[in-house]
């Protein structure tokens, strides 16, 4: 046992931070450390530099472009990425559907999109939750028929994040219905500028829109978009899903966030002195690093386990990343409107216009409070991890 | 990067396993608790002969050298077991005194019978209003031809009825608060002038109140230097909250599968109670708890060994706080899972329970070291 990171990978942190430091636009990490939402064309810039470097799809096979690093070289890149803070690669291209893709694609489909996906050329979106299909994923309706050499495409897709930059969708259409519903699921990908699709946003309690309602009207895609087996999507779905599995905790971001809260609680006063000196935020502030560090070494674990055993299966310690890292970004929002006070409430007043330098840090408190609200629903639902966990390895 | 044990350590860790299956049930714990001084004397000869009880020390003193890993699988087995012998108060505390402190000749005089098994210790430090602080010291010991003269009252003492030396902490110098003016003293407990009140703890173990009254003792009862061993102690100290992580590790481990296992097979309304979805979301709660401790208790083994004080009682403190959140919820629950018949003496359910709420309240309860922490500017 030794939890100390070797001399060769502090050196790559120090590589890979100082990477960070010159080439993340300030405007664009001002923006993340404010809680701000970043344009397309922000996050697109950023990627292709990621990219240009060779870091855009870090964890692929070297054969598609990825670098070849270890578990614990992945997990410190991750943490100094969302710490430092820049934007993440964007999950449903680099994550989602090139491993997909990699893995189970044919060589034409490989060939077509994977460079397309490193680079950004293609915004991808992801077409699963139905609106009668939440958590009971698999009881989805959308439909894709088989005319001659295309597929007709009827349905509609939910909560689907940042569909309106998308340029492709991956979508899980049920293909046959007469079997088990599991079974009769496929993976079909095509692009969002095809007739017949309709992207409607969904504003957020935080006013913001990063979700949308997609609908699907006669949509025509050609037959050869078809990825993997006709009616093997639902495994395809079980491999994507597993597939991110540490990431998920989010630690670099809570750190950041954290950094942050002591930074903002050292200036902002209460009782005449900076709330800082406050015991009990103090307690609470160190309840939550406490809590974040016991979460950094659970994932440690888990990261040190898949570099010696390799990936193999969905390991079911990521419901426990899931529902402890969720928790502590929540935390960590709460915090932020403890020490913003009453000045949470005032809404965008100032934009971001940089014209009142002293308030525009208070602007986004609240929304990123409400807008936390999602990370215990989305990606399996906190409710749904423990199931996990009571089936997976409790045996219950 | 590593969380897995060596080749070694893993012997140990099936070794120790497996001498406590073979000899450490439920029942037979309960013969053990009524032993003279509450626990087994065969048990702690079986622990001497596979060489657990030498384990921390160095070679040349008779020990097999292990360290912080060595001492964590062990409690951690321990706790498991829910083992009554003095192994945190004789090896870990006084064994932790005379590793870090011991003169040649002290250790020459103690650490032999410790390893075989033939002596025991007990650490007789808290006060009656000093609480978790270490510091917090009315016992004197006075000055008087080359030794010193012990006055004062301990209270709590684990092992203070059985063990053979008493290691006290008293003060030399200052007032009741100083950090400097502390020493640690090697007393024998058949010494002239100490008196022993015992009784048994809520956990089932036993522990005394002492009295000192113008105890005698050589110039070679001092461990470290007699006027500013707060170091020293807080060191020792830090071992023992490692030590006792790892204990309740091992517990909650045993509390959470004993509960599943009530689960799995408890029937009401016609099916099993690990059927209901609310009762599955406690036990998996139960489940992230116990990880995140696992994690924590990792974290303060290998703290133990940084160099930087601070840094060291730090990651600690922050191990206990960790540690007694997920001992209360996973003790509190096992109980309530287990429901009616978890709160009978006749489960060993509570028994866990109890063992785990009395870590909670050694050495510093969650709100001190989260005090501490806080007051330290924090873990990030």
């Amino acid at each position: 046992m030794d939890l100390a990171f070797t001399k060769e990978e502090q050196a790559f942190r120090e590589e890979v931070r100082s990477f960070f430091r010159d080439n993340v636009p300030p405007d664009t990490r001002r923006k993340l450390v404010e809680g701000r939402h970043l344009s397309k064309d922000e996050m697109v810039t950023w990627w292709r530099i990621l990219n240009k470097k060779g870091w855009g799809v870090s964890h692929w096979p070297k054969q598609y472009g990825g670098t070849g690093w270890t578990s614990v070289q992945h997990y410190i890149f991750n943490e100094e990425l969302q710490s430092y803070p820049a934007p993440q690669p964007l999950a449903f291209g680099v994550s989602m559907v090139g491993p997909v893709i990699y893995t189970f694609g044919n060589e034409e489909q490989k060939k077509q999109y994977l460079p397309r996906i490193a680079n950004v050329d293609d915004w991808w979106c992801q077409g699963f939750s139905e609106p009668g299909s939440g958590s009971d994923l698999a009881s989805l309706k959308t439909k894709a028929e088989r005319k001659g050499d295309k597929w007709i495409i009827n349905g509609q897709k939910t909560w689907t994040t940042l569909a309106q930059h998308a340029d492709m969708i991956f979508c899980l259409c049920r293909t046959d219905n007469n079997a088990k519903k599991q079974m009769g699921i496929s993976f079909i990908v095509f692009s969002m500028k095809s007739k017949g699709v309709t992207v409607r946003p969904i504003q957020t309690i935080d006013g913001g829109i990063e979700v949308n309602e997609v609908f699907f009207d006669d949509v025509e895609v050609p037959i050869e978009n078809l990825i993997g087996e006709e009616n093997k999507g639902w495994d395809y779905a079980k491999f994507l899903l597993g597939n991110e599995r540490t990431g998920i905790a989010r630690v670099g971001v809570s750190k950041e966030r954290l950094r942050r809260i002591r930074d903002l609680a050292s200036k902002v006063e209460s009782a005449g002195k900076p709330i800082i000196q406050d015991a009990a935020f103090r307690d609470k502030l160190a309840a939550c690093e406490i809590e974040l560090k016991a979460l950094e070494l659970t994932q440690l674990r888990v990261v040190a386990d898949e570099g010696k055993h390799g990936k193999g299966k969905p390991n079911p310690a990521s419901s426990v990343l899931k529902i402890k890292g969720s928790d502590i970004q929540q935390t960590t929002t709460e915090l932020l409107m403890e020490v913003i006070g009453p000045f949470a409430a005032p809404y965008d007043v100032h934009g971001d216009d940089g014209s009142n330098e002293a308030m525009d840090w208070t602007a986004q408190i609240a929304p990123s409070y409400f807008n936390n609200r999602k990370v215990s629903i989305y990606g399996g639902s906190n409710e749904i991890q423990r199931n996990i966990i009571a089936k997976a390895v409790l045996g219950l | 990067m590593d969380f897995d044990l060596n080749e070694e350590q893993r012997l140990l860790k099936d070794s120790i396993d497996g001498l406590l299956t073979d000899s450490y049930d439920f029942e037979r714990r309960k013969t053990y608790m009524k032993e003279k001084g509450g626990w087994s004397k065969a048990v702690w000869g079986k622990l001497a002969e596979q060489g657990l009880l030498g384990l921390p020390f160095a070679e040349a003193d008779g020990g097999f050298g292990g360290g912080g890993v060595e001492t964590m699988i062990v409690m951690e087995a321990l706790g498991k077991a829910l083992v009554l012998e003095p192994y945190l108060a004789t090896v870990v505390i006084g064994g932790g005194f005379l590793r870090h402190a011991g003169s040649d000749a002290q250790k020459a005089a103690h650490v032999p019978g410790i390893v075989d098994g033939s002596k025991t210790l007990a650490f007789a430090q808290l006060e009656k209003n000093s609480r978790y602080d270490l510091f917090d010291v009315t016992t004197t010991a006075k000055k008087k031809g080359d030794g010193w003269v012990i006055d004062g009252e301990k209270f709590v003492v684990l092992n203070g009825e059985n063990a053979d030396t008493l290691i006290v902490t008293a003060r030399t110098k200052g007032d009741r608060r100083d950090k400097s003016g502390i020493g640690v003293f090697l007393v024998p407990t058949d010494a002239k002038g100490v008196t022993k009140k015992s009784y048994p703890t809520q956990d089932g173990l036993h522990a005394a109140d002492i009295t000192f009254t113008g105890v005698e003792v050589g110039a070679d009862a001092a461990l470290g230097n007699p006027d500013d061993s707060l170091a020293l102690i807080e060191r020792v100290v830090d071992e023992a909250r490692i030590a006792l992580c790892a204990e309740a590790v091992g517990l909650m481990d045993e509390s959470l599968k004993t509960t599943v296992e009530y689960l799995k097979t408890r029937k009401q309304f016609g099916v099993a109670i690990g059927s209901f979805q609310s009762l599955q979301h406690r036990a998996s709660d139960m489940f992230v708890a116990a990880e995140q401790a696992r994690s924590m208790s990792m974290f303060a083994t290998m703290a133990g060994d940084f160099e930087d004080a601070k840094e060291r009682s730090n990651a600690i403190a922050a191990a206990k706080v960790q540690i007694g959140k997920s001992l209360k919820f996973v003790g509190q629950q096992a109980i309530q899972l287990h429901g009616g018949i978890g709160m009978t003496m006749e489960a060993k359910i509570g028994h866990y329970f109890k063992r785990l709420t009395m870590i909670e309240n050694s050495f510093g309860d969650t709100d001190y070291h989260l005090r501490r922490v806080a007051d330290g500017g924090g873990l990030v």
